[in-house]
């Protein structure tokens, strides 16, 4: 006779084998999902291009060459590629300048809905999904309604007579700030929000009433305990702002590529499909890089040994 | 009791607090005026909803009052927010901050001061021997018990060296057995800090056992301040005499006051003398009240006679529970023995002896 104890066992162990028996055709539905178009992308950045898009099946590391570099077409020698270094590092500098604009408008903001009474919390967080409802296009040739020469800043900036000539904001990166600030600040809000709301006031309270001024408060009680948020926020924002493609070609003016664009083209008009793949999969790269190095950072600055 | 010098650490002077405004405003507290003695353990005592918090949080800073006056040393401190008043609070959750050690939690407040650092290790270190937490100075406070929280809290609050310490109902998440540790934790804490304690508590027991002084607060008001002796055996009034422990009531006629006394009448017709609340005037028919320990029950003749109705065992006593002829309720307390039981069955037939001096005229 097997013992109790044998038998609670068995029980458990059919369990758990029941369990992933049941999960077993989500579990593969998102795997082959998440994992299938990333390996053709893998595969296809290794191949040679062919004459009219599409891949020819022969393998070729030139795409990954080009990302950084370019052949001399005369004598051979490589050099960094200076156009697409430059681009590089303006989807960078525009990600991070987001995520850091999207940060200083998105904190006082969900500060000040998590320290709403219960009922009017609901009605704020209602007015920041708003946005989410219409499609990101509109939204974009909307801010562009907005900034554009004959927009509303311009019109009443003419109008009360502080400037006699259109203040040139559309088609700047200042304009591309604006639209992507806009686009993405809802994503910034809604996990801090979510952090700040837990946060138990009183400790603001026992902060107050150990001497620390509002500054130090926020300093040192609320912002550390709200920093999964902040960084949770930060992380959806950066990574989405780093492959933005409508705004910046729409607020932009196509002007200054960005690294999207740059894919686009690989994959349309430059027909070379294993550059955009390898591009893709550095910006992939950047991102994971990017993160690893920011949540290791935060998660340090977090922890005060004294 | 210990003498305690006439200083007054804490004046309250006509403070009222109203919460909301028009139709829907609430006077959490109505021109309210205590003064509270330097070095001393003061209680506000008062069941949920009485303002004792409010006006804790008055005291703390973290409301402002509607009107009136907040003097620390003579000082009005009413408009001053909460990092400049030197009062630190215990609160009811503790309010530990989670994201620092145990050690860094108690110099919270010498750091905000702009301590030394030498000084605020040497400082935290005091403290945590204060209280018995030495070994767990690098904790985090999520890692600790809910007594060893206490502690901190209590660390934490004492460390800035506070002219004042609120502790707001500071013993209400902890079990029975710890309460009553941390009860005479805080008093041997009071007496070597030789700091000014406000404590808010809504356990009477509590109250009587700690304080030096206990003000009873109902409905936004102060209705008697006394050292925890008054309050039990001359209660003001019929709210602080329930409220603190048990009583029994008994409705009385009243004739010849004099001296402190007056002889009341009560529904049985016996007559039997009670003392009278300074400078209180009773009317003809009044309140009489007999607190349960100071009445015997006997199986002679009392001045009351009843039958008894039920007898709960409490372990250090019974607790007798007699209908009395005239209709009312009387408890009484009998210490227990070891040997014999209460010596009464329900149904007996008993009378009520009730003491000299036993007895007091309540204002209504």
């Amino acid at each position: 006779m097997a013992t109790a104890e044998e038998v609670a066992k068995a029980a458990e162990r059919r369990d758990v084998r029941d369990r992933w028996l049941l999960s077993a055709p989500a579990l593969l539905v998102i795997f082959l999902a998440a994992t299938g178009p990333l390996l053709i992308v893998l595969v296809y950045s290794f191949l040679t291009p062919g004459a009219y898009g599409d891949v020819k099946w022969q393998f070729s590391s030139d795409a990954w060459t080009s990302v950084l570099l370019e052949r001399d077409i005369f004598d051979d020698t490589l050099s960094l590629a200076a156009a697409h270094v430059t681009i590089f590092l303006r989807s960078i500098k525009l990600a991070v300048v987001t995520t850091i604009a999207t940060l200083a408008l998105g904190f006082p903001t969900a500060y000040f809905m998590a320290t709403r009474s219960e009922k009017t919390r609901d009605l704020w967080l209602f007015l920041i999904t708003i946005p989410f409802w219409t499609n990101l296009l509109i939204r974009t040739f909307a801010v562009l309604q907005i900034i554009r020469n004959e927009g509303i800043i311009n019109t009443i900036l003419l109008k009360l007579g502080i400037v006699s000539a259109p203040v040139q904001i559309l088609y700047t990166d200042t304009a591309i700030l604006i639209g992507m600030a806009y686009v993405y600040l809802p994503l910034m809000v809604l996990p801090i929000y979510a952090s700040m709301e837990k946060l138990d006031f009183r400790l603001v309270e026992a902060g107050y009433d150990l001497y620390a001024t509002r500054f130090r408060v926020l300093r040192r009680i609320i912002f550390p305990l709200v920093k999964p948020g902040v960084i949770a926020g930060s992380i959806l924002v950066f990574i989405p702002a780093l492959g933005a493609y409508v705004t910046p070609s729409v607020l932009g003016g196509g002007k200054n590529m960005m690294l999207s664009n740059l894919i686009e083209l690989q994959f349309g008009q430059g027909r070379n499909w294993p550059l955009g793949s390898a591009l893709s999969i550095t910006v992939m790269i950047i991102v994971m890089v990017a993160l690893l190095a920011y949540v290791r950072n935060a998660g340090k600055s977090g922890v005060r040994h004294g | 009791m210990p003498d305690k010098p006439d200083r007054n650490a804490i004046e309250v002077v006509n403070v009222s607090k109203i919460f909301g405004s028009g139709e829907g405003q609430v006077a959490a507290l109505d021109r309210v005026s205590v003064s509270i003695r330097e070095n001393e353990f003061f209680t506000l005592l008062g069941p949920s909803g009485c303002g004792k918090t409010t006006l804790l949080r008055l005291i703390a800073g973290f409301d402002f009052p509607t009107a009136g006056e907040i003097l620390l040393y003579g000082q009005d401190i009413a408009p001053l927010p909460p990092f400049k008043r030197p009062v630190n609070t215990v609160f009811q959750s503790y309010a530990l901050f989670p994201h620092m050690t145990v050690a860094d939690n108690i110099g919270f407040g010498l750091e905000m001061l702009g301590k030394p650092k030498a000084e605020i290790k040497a400082r935290v270190a005091e403290m945590l021997k204060l209280v018995k937490m030495e070994a767990l100075a690098g904790r985090r406070t999520g890692q600790i018990s809910g007594g060893q929280q206490q502690r901190v809290a209590l660390a934490r609050a004492l460390a800035p060296q506070p002219k004042v310490l609120l502790l707001d109902e500071p013993l209400s998440a902890l079990d029975y057995k710890l309460r009553k540790e941390m009860q005479i934790e805080l008093k041997r804490l009071q007496h070597e800090t030789g700091i000014t304690f406000i404590f808010v508590t809504h356990d009477q027991e509590e109250a009587l056992t700690m304080s030096d002084r206990i003000a009873v607060m109902s409905s936004g008001k102060i209705l008697q301040v006394g050292s925890p002796w008054d309050i039990y055996d001359k209660p003001a009034d019929r709210f602080v005499a329930d409220f603190i422990g048990e009583t029994n009531f008994l409705t009385a006629a009243i004739s010849g006051i004099g001296n402190g006394k007056a002889r009341a009448t009560l529904k049985s017709g016996t007559t039997i003398e009670a003392t009278v609340a300074e400078g209180f005037q009773p009317k003809d028919n009044a309140t009489v009240v007999v607190r349960p320990e100071h009445a015997k029950l006997t199986k002679d003749k009392g001045e009351l006679s009843g039958m008894v109705d039920n007898i709960v065992y409490f372990g250090t006593d019974t607790h007798i529970h007699v209908q009395l002829d005239s209709g009312e309720a009387f408890t009484v307390r009998q210490q227990n023995t070891r040997s014999a039981g209460c010596g009464f069955e329900r149904g007996d037939k008993v009378g009520i002896m009730i003491g000299n001096d036993a007895a007091q005229v309540l204002r209504d």
